[in-house]
């Protein structure tokens, strides 16, 4: 597949998350002399879109590499195309599998009629080197319910020119994509007006419901087996082919290139769709990677002890995981909102004098609160000193946090009465001592409850940081959303929620503390 | 008598609206001067130009015979008590530690500053069971004492009163303004009183200054106010006062 599809709005499993989990499995394993993937090479870092097939091809590359005796992790699900490219490039990650549509496309922006020679010259100049096909070429379609298509005669995308008022729902990227819609469009004249976007795992729920008609796919997904979806014929050979390979810097470890390398011609059609329909079964990518070795050493080979420790740890307790994710997005949401406060007071100190900087402070603040969470992470992304890291989700959490509390200081310490202001002034207090004796003080209900709507809405936002592998509740969000899986999704939205709920209630006995008295009576 | 505080050529105006003609003015040590007039006729923007909350556009003003600037007003403004007529009390701190806020912060001793608190309360009538109280849980009357107090709490030379008791009832009014006669006459405090009030203004002072449209008319007595009226206005606002507070 190539898709990448929901680049934009799911996310992964916190990579993060999963390395500092796994360090400290490799100490134990370390201290059971159990030799495992840890050494103290810096292991190989492969990185995946969040999609199942990046995820089962991830897991593949990085089995095939522990297999050749080479430190090998995985980042899941770290976003899509450009997040993914620009990770590759920026040394955060060694390899991750892609497409060679979407390369041309999308990263080398040309067109899909670009030799493999073509495109692997091209990826020299970033450094970056490309494999040949794995052997499957996962192209986009268009499906619709099998019975309905039936029902409608329809079996080509051309037969769609006939029913004008068909209902697409097609995923964000594949209605930009320059080899998306809007072509696809124009070479068959389709005449379809009601096109929505939706998350692409969420479609397939629609498709079946019937809320939609006509969603995109890919030509391995297992969910048109699943589902009795009919793949229209793509009469008019309008969509180019998006053969599988894996993209690796230049520079990575001839022996680990060659290990990948090894992966070449391995995998058709049928069987990635078997790997896909495995991994969603059992939501268990390293068992379908042990499909794929099984399948490729043509004999049924035994999870040998390390495989079956890897599945202890995907089997890991329901609360320990829990646990896991709440730290950490406590530490995303707590570490944000620290800095917020450290800054967004004072900001908001400098923003109730008003004048010209008052008025930046305050339209800066607020034209952050405009970007949409997920463009924010996304800008940032690319910078040098962020990357797919937890310092950029908490970057972005920062930011967030900053106007509520900017505001909240600044229309605190302006609805001072002016009879109290000037009575500060009057009595001959320092400017200082009127701050932190009179104005503060007066503000602080103000100031607090700015404090409060940022840990809020942090603790709601810092879901987002699974995006970028940055861990936290977002993880099994995501995860579920990909997966199409709610209970998965519930497990991380309710402790969210409940999250959210105890940090209000703190938040309210916080107040009896620190609002003084005589402005709570 | 010398003057403790001299306005020459002060004047301030809000881009074409004047809210204070060129005045000049003298105010008399231990003495209570009342800036009387209507709304708006510029006696709280005098008083507050006194203390500096407002800077005047012009003109110069001495207290105790040196020039008032930007440098030197903080250290001038704890020579000054004022009050103003909600009080201005500070919600979040107690009765007691608004009267002691200022001195606590030039750190006066804990026991200098115990004293005078007494001495207050006992001069402001103001019980001290009520000091640990927040001035939500005090009346009008409580309040202006506890301001009254805290205006006093470092001795200051000068007393600026911005309409003190206008938000009081009657009863109450009349108790605060026996008591606060007798506390300026007992202090030998010097006072600058602002009022609209015409039967307030004869009550406390010894001299009284008529304003208009942001221009002092006339200054004098009551006496001279009365037989010797400097402007049609002034005989004007007598009596139309006097009509009230003869009912």
């Amino acid at each position: 597949m190539k898709l990448h599809f929901t680049s934009r709005s799911g996310g992964l499993q916190s990579a993060v998350g999963l390395r500092w989990l796994r360090s400290r499995r490799c100490l134990i394993s370390a201290l059971l002399f159990l030799p495992t993937a840890c050494t103290f090479a810096a292991p190989v870092v492969i990185g995946s879109k969040k999609f199942t097939e990046s995820y089962v091809l991830g897991e593949i590359a990085k089995r095939s590499l522990s297999d050749a005796g080479i430190p090998a992790e995985h980042r899941q699900g770290m976003g899509g195309t450009i997040i993914l490219w620009e990770a590759l490039r920026g040394g955060q990650i060694d390899a991750y599998p892609e497409y060679t549509g979407t390369i041309a496309t999308e990263i080398l922006r040309s067109d899909s009629t670009l030799s493999l020679n073509q495109i692997r010259n091209s990826l020299e100049k970033s450094g970056v080197g490309m494999t040949a096909p794995l052997g499957f070429n996962n192209t986009y379609a268009l499906v619709m319910r099998r019975s309905e298509a039936q029902r409608l005669g329809i079996r080509t995308i051309s037969d769609l020119q006939r029913y004008p008022a068909l209902k697409f729902g097609l995923t964000h990227e594949f209605l930009e994509r320059q080899d998306g819609w809007r072509p696809l469009r124009q070479r068959y004249g389709l005449p379809q007006q009601n096109i929505v976007g939706i998350d692409h795992a969420l479609g397939y729920g629609a498709l079946a419901n019937g809320s939609i008609a006509v969603k995109d796919a890919y030509s391995t997904d297992a969910k048109i087996e699943q589902n009795d979806l009919l793949v229209l014929e793509d009469d008019l050979h309008f969509f180019p082919k998006y053969e599988a390979v894996f993209l690796f810097r230049s520079s990575t470890r001839a022996d680990a290139i060659a290990a990948l390398r090894r992966m070449e011609g391995t995998l058709d059609e049928k069987r990635m769709i078997r790997l896909n329909a495995e991994a969603e079964r059992t939501k268990n990518y390293a068992r379908a990677a042990d499909l794929y070795s099984e399948g490729r050493d043509g004999a049924l080979r035994r999870p040998d002890a390390a495989a079956r420790r890897t599945y202890q740890n995907l089997d890991d307790s329901f609360w320990h995981k829990l646990a896991r994710w709440t730290l950490r997005h406590l530490q995303l949401a707590g570490f944000s909102l620290l800095l917020a406060i450290i800054v967004g007071i004072p900001l908001g100190i400098v923003a109730s004098r008003g004048g010209v900087v008052g008025h930046v402070i305050l339209g800066f603040a607020g034209v952050v609160q405009t970007i949409p969470s997920l463009a924010l992470l996304a800008l940032l992304v690319p910078l040098p000193f962020f990357g797919i890291s937890i310092r950029t989700a908490i970057a972005a959490l920062f930011l967030y946090g900053l106007l509520p509390i900017v505001r909240n200081t600044a229309t605190g310490l302006q609805d001072i009465p002016r009879s109290l202001r000037e009575s500060a002034v009057a009595l001959g207090l320092s400017p200082t001592a009127r701050l932190w004796q009179v104005y503060l003080p007066i503000a602080s209900r103000s100031i607090l409850s700015g404090i409060k709507t940022s840990a809020v809405i942090n603790i709601g936002t810092a879901t987002l940081a699974a995006l970028i592998g940055a861990g936290g509740l977002g993880e099994p969000i995501i995860s579920g959303l990909n997966l199409n899986d709610h209970v998965t999704i519930l497990e991380g939205a309710i402790p969210a929620a409940v999250l959210a709920l105890l940090v209000q209630w703190c938040f309210d006995l916080l107040d009896r503390v620190l609002i003084p008295k005589g402005l709570r009576i | 008598m010398s003057a403790l505080v001299k306005l020459a050529n002060v004047s301030k105006t809000y881009g074409d609206a004047v809210a204070l003609c060129p005045t000049n003015l003298s105010v008399e040590s231990g003495k209570t001067t009342v800036l009387i007039g209507p709304s708006g006729c510029g006696k709280s923007t005098l008083l507050r130009i006194i203390i500096r909350l407002i800077e005047p556009d012009c003109g110069s003003i001495e207290f105790d015979g040196k020039p008032v600037t930007p440098e030197n007003i903080n250290a001038l403004r704890r020579r000054i008590g004022y009050v103003i007529q909600e009080g201005g009390l500070f919600p979040h701190l107690t009765a007691r530690a608004n009267v002691l806020l200022m001195a606590r912060h030039i750190g006066k001793s804990e026991e200098e500053t115990h004293n005078r608190l007494l001495e207050l309360s006992e001069l402001t009538r103001f019980s001290e069971d009520l000091l640990p109280r927040y001035p939500v849980e005090l009346s009008g009357g409580q309040r202006q004492r506890v301001s009254l107090m805290r205006a006093l709490m470092l001795s200051p030379e000068l007393l600026l009163l911005d309409e003190p008791l206008g938000a009081l009832d009657p009863l109450v009014r009349a108790s605060l303004q026996k008591d606060l006669k007798e506390i300026f006459m007992g202090l030998g405090q010097t006072v600058i009183f602002v009022t609209h009030d015409l039967a307030e203004a004869i009550y406390f002072a010894d001299k009284i200054v008529l304003m208009n449209e942001g221009r002092i008319v006339q200054k004098g007595s009551i006496t001279d106010l009365r037989e010797t009226p400097a402007d049609p206005f002034v005989s004007e606002f007598i009596n139309a006062q006097r009509g009230v507070s003869l009912q």
